[in-house]
């Protein structure tokens, strides 16, 4: 399967994201330029963290209406796997292509620390090799990862098991200190209505090594391997 | 051309009536006044080094891994598989007094193009900064301010922000100290150089517009603070744009890669007049420049405004003419501006136009290369007698409060809080954080090496012996390497101290790099550039005049055979034996504790005892290389018992020690160079006590890792001490109080 990583100007982990896919896991992997229009081949899709355009709109809020984003809107109306990390989470926020905003740090400072999160849906590719209630491993490094929904929107993500990671401590208890950010219920990651796209804070791809403290992050991508092939 | 009357052309450039003299006659007439500003600038102390220069020469600067020493934008040292690494150290002192945020921002920015400069991606970035005291309002402010501005720019920009360090004395509370490195990794191959070649090359001006930002600058941090004129001086403060940066970094690796670019140097310090004279003037060759052509962002600038706007984000390179087009694309793909604003000539001079008509002609070398002086230089009174106070005559502690106390103290403290709001993963090549002795980062591309950095200064110790102070720097940053387990490579130092035409002061300035010359020499590591900061001065300093401590900073980079053999900081395993490896003797002269408990330096640092410290630091570095020992810290500030509650911290467990005979004071807190604390299983002690000995390293078993609390006793001269008992959640409550 082919792995794309879009490129935005100002993304910084996009060439983490490769190395990750390419270089550890031995994937081909397509570097998408953010003026790209289209996305043929790419089975799976990347959007990487960073600052892109500065952030200085509203983070994510101008590449969500970068050329290449129609092709992301159409790749994950397809139903492929399509993850969004960090940056990639908020500018998938910002394209309505996952629900809710992220809004600044409780602490109205950048965080950027080993985190851990629970598990909660398999109902997605990124986690279903994996079991709900498991714990990862992986660090976060923002300065607006504080997700918000209304009540009500919330509670219907909940009850559509559309909440994926939730923040927790080593053990996988939520508890308000585990939180890093002041997001509501926790909630570290979410999925669209399908499922194939997902978002999360944390970085899967600063998890991917046994050399940098976690090897976490990688169970993800192996899971959309994984689910894809199943699917075959 | 408009010739200005002599006496104009001297007032704008704003140099002594000697300089203006040495100006005439180089140029064999009085310069006009765009002239006479350029060379205002450039012969300002920030960019002409003239007090410096002479001095600078004594340090050591080469080793058989030197690709590129000091003089170039940063130097540059092989790694060995093809790579080399591009590492440089500079201040932004002034403008963060003046503007805490943008000051340190665009100090970030600034070394970041310096690397970029040698063809280096930039990979990490330290910071070593001086604050006044932490619970005073301001201080806490402006320290606020410039881990903002680190912050702000380093995460967007997209280089982990891995070490550094964070120092606070009343010297510093109006003139902080911002010092900034960034390590960089190129081919060996296809190192970047700055010397511009070719006649008839094209001279292509890249990355941000010109706008009236910063005119000025280089100027302004050459002269003393003043409080009264914060206000006006807040216009020669750059603004930086991260994300300009970071495509700027993208783009010129991309212009890079096309093999077509001869020479290439980045606009920081004096603009686009520091770039075209150097770059000019280190390849013998002239340029000739039309300002009509250099992309800018706000009208009616006049020529000496462009000429020395310090605006950030901008390259100058030096292109073949017939491939200028390539190159430019790469930066107009990032969206960048690529402008050719001028050519190569033969003829060595540098000759500006605007509107068609010459502003500017004259050789290139005369801007580039300031007068050198030869300044008086005295011992400071009363040096003997400040060696003669006791250090030890402060009130009576218990020594498990005093111990508490150093904890609390912001230079020892945890900058847990500081240093998570910098993205130091950035990039996946972070194996050691910050708060360890040193980070250290894996080589992507040259697997299994590694890198180790640390930034160490003490102006402690520099302010009652610059020497002995910069020499104990120096071994500070090898033991931090060595605690990593890695062999130090090379050095960028800054050096921050008041006026240099104070003879104390420029004293204390040739002190510090004979303490580093001779430190680096017993270490066989080279000094491949840095910077030099002078007239940090200002109400409230301690040193000499108004000054603040001789401040030098060390940043050194060591390279590890095998990352994944360096090994924690922190205690790890229950029953380990506890191990002080080198001399146990510390002295308190000029010691955090005596510092702390007297508010003022009093006695003398200890004797750096190069030749045995430096068979010290490669015993640890063996042992830790070897896999012999579970862990490693080195005594630094507040000594030996502050060391051994920091390995508890680390590894979250207590520990049993006993301390050597001595004076209760000086053995737990005294400092000295090249102590170890390290803790092995005990079947492994009879391998270093073969090591030790066959480094001649003196070393002692102190105690045992295990239980809730870290439990001290000691003999004194007075009698027993202890056993003290120290709770680990108790130790950690101080440890981490730090608010900033």
């Amino acid at each position: 399967m082919t792995w794309g990583v879009v490129f935005f100007p100002g993304s910084n982990c996009d060439r983490d994201c490769v190395h990750v896919l390419r270089s550890v896991m031995g994937y081909p992997v397509v570097e998408v330029w953010h003026e790209d229009r289209s996305l043929d081949g790419i089975d799976a899709l990347v959007l990487p963290g960073g600052f892109s355009y500065g952030d200085y709109l509203r983070s994510g809020a101008i590449a969500a209406t970068a050329p290449v984003m129609r092709a992301v809107g159409e790749l994950a109306a397809r139903g492929a796997p399509v993850l969004g990390i960090c940056n990639g989470f908020q500018i998938l926020t910002e394209a309505g292509l996952l629900p809710g905003t992220l809004l600044h740090n409780a602490s109205l400072r950048f965080r950027c620390h080993p985190a851990w999160v629970r598990v909660e849906s398999d109902r997605t590719p990124f986690t279903a090799g994996l079991r709900p209630g498991m714990v990862l491993r992986m660090p976060v490094a923002h300065g607006e990862g504080a997700y918000f929904a209304p009540p009500a929107e919330v509670a219907a993500l909940e009850e559509a098991g559309r909440v994926v990671f939730r923040y927790c401590d080593p053990l996988g208890r939520v508890t308000p200190e585990a939180n890093p950010n002041g997001s509501v219920a926790g909630i570290a990651g979410v999925a669209s209505d399908a499922g194939n796209v997902v978002g999360l804070m944390p970085h899967p791809e600063r998890a991917s090594e046994g050399l940098l403290g976690s090897i976490d992050g990688r169970r993800l991508f192996e899971s959309v391997v994984g689910a894809l092939v199943g699917a075959g | 051309m408009t010739q200005a009357t002599a006496v104009d052309a001297a007032a704008l450039c704003g140099l002594p009536a000697s300089d203006y003299r040495e100006i005439c006659r180089r140029l064999g007439r009085d310069p006009n006044p765009v002239e006479a500003r350029m060379y205002g600038v450039m012969w300002s102390e920030h960019c002409g080094y003239k007090h410096s220069r002479a001095a600078l020469r004594r340090l050591p600067t080469s080793s058989p891994r030197v690709l590129t020493g000091p003089g170039e934008n940063a130097g540059v040292v092989s790694i060995g598989r093809g790579w080399a690494l591009a590492f440089k150290m500079e201040s932004h002192n002034h403008p963060s007094a003046v503007d805490p945020y943008n000051g340190a921002a665009t100090g970030v920015g600034g070394i970041i193009r310096d690397v970029l400069a040698m063809g280096a991606r930039p990979v990490a970035l330290l910071n070593s900064l001086r604050f006044g005291p932490l619970d005073e309002r301001r201080a806490r402010r402006i320290c606020a301010g410039v881990v903002a501005g680190i912050a702000g720019y380093g995460n967007a920009v997209g280089v982990p922000t891995v070490g550094g360090e964070l120092l606070t004395a009343a010297c510093y509370r109006d003139n902080p100290l911002v010092n900034v490195a960034c390590l960089g990794l190129v081919r060996a191959d296809q190192v970047a150089r700055s010397a511009a070649e070719g006649p008839g090359s094209a001279v292509l001006f890249a990355g941000a517009r010109t706008g009236r930002d910063g005119i000025g600058g280089a100027a302004f941090a050459s002269t003393e603070l003043d409080e009264g004129r914060a206000q006006a001086d807040r216009a020669s403060v750059q603004m930086g744009d991260p994300f300009t940066g970071k495509l700027l970094i993208e783009a010129t690796l991309e212009a890079l890669a096309t093999g077509a670019v001869l020479a290439i140097q980045d606009m920081g310090a004096a603009g686009l007049t520091c770039a075209t004279s150097e770059m000019a003037a280190r390849g013998r060759v002239g340029m000739a420049i039309d300002l009509d052509r250099v992309p800018l962002r706000e009208t009616g600038m006049r020529p000496e405004e462009i000429l020395l706007s310090e605006s950030q984000e901008r390259m100058l390179l030096v292109v073949r003419a017939e491939e200028v087009e390539r190159v430019a694309a790469a930066y107009r793909r990032w969206g960048l501006a690529a402008e050719v604003i001028g050519q190569v000539t033969a003829d060595p001079r540098l000759r500006v136009i605007s509107g068609g008509r010459t502003v500017v002609d004259l050789p290139p070398d005369t801007l580039a290369d300031a007068p050198v002086y030869d300044p008086l230089a005295s011992v400071p009174a009363g040096l003997e007698a400040l060696w003669g106070l006791d250090p030890a005559a402060v009130p009576a502690h218990d020594p498990g409060e005093a111990l508490l106390l150093l904890l609390r103290h912001p230079d020892v403290a945890s900058k847990r809080g500081i240093y998570e709001q910098y993205d130091h993963m950035v990039g996946v090549r972070t194996v050691t954080p910050p708060g360890s002795d040193a980070a250290v980062l894996r080589l992507i591309t040259a697997p299994p090496l590694g890198l180790a950095l640390t930034s160490d200064g003490n102006g402690r110790w520099c302010a009652s012996d610059p020497r002995r102070g910069a020499a104990l720097s120096v071994l500070e940053a090898a033991a931090n390497l060595a605690c990593a387990g890695a062999e130090p490579l090379a050095v960028t130092d800054c050096l921050n101290f008041g006026s240099p035409e104070r003879p104390d002061v420029f004293w204390a300035f040739r002190e510090t790099i004979e303490g580093i010359a001779e430190a680096c020499e017993a270490l066989g590591v080279p000094v491949i550039g840095g910077n030099v900061s002078f007239y940090n001065e200002a109400e409230g300093g301690e040193g000499p005049g108004r000054a603040i401590f001789p401040t030098p900073v060390v940043a050194m980079v060591g390279l590890l055979d095998d990352v994944a053999r360096t090994g924690p900081m922190g205690f790890t395993r229950e029953g380990d034996l506890i191990v002080l490896l080198g001399d146990p003797g510390g002295t308190l002269g000029a010691s955090l504790y005596q510092y702390a408990l007297q508010g003022e330096v009093r006695g003398r640092p200890a004797d750096p005892e190069l030749e045995r410290s430096a068979h010290t630091i490669a015993c640890a570095r063996e042992a830790v290389r070897a896999g012999l020992v579970a862990s490693v810290h080195d005594a630094s500030d507040g000594g030996i018992a502050v060391a051994l509650a920091e390995a508890c911290m680390a590894g979250g467990t207590g520990a049993s020690v006993t301390l050597p005979e001595g004076p209760v004071a000086e053995v737990w807190f005294g400092e000295g160079p090249a102590r170890f604390l390290a803790s092995l299983p005990p079947e492994r002690l009879d391998a270093l006590d073969e090591l030790a000995r066959r480094h001649g390293v003196h070393y002692r078993v102190l105690g045992h890792v295990g239980g809730p609390a870290l439990r001290l006793v000691q003999v004194g001269d007075a009698g027993p001490t202890g056993p003290i008992e120290l709770p680990l959640a108790q130790m950690t409550e101080a440890w981490e109080g730090l608010e900033v």
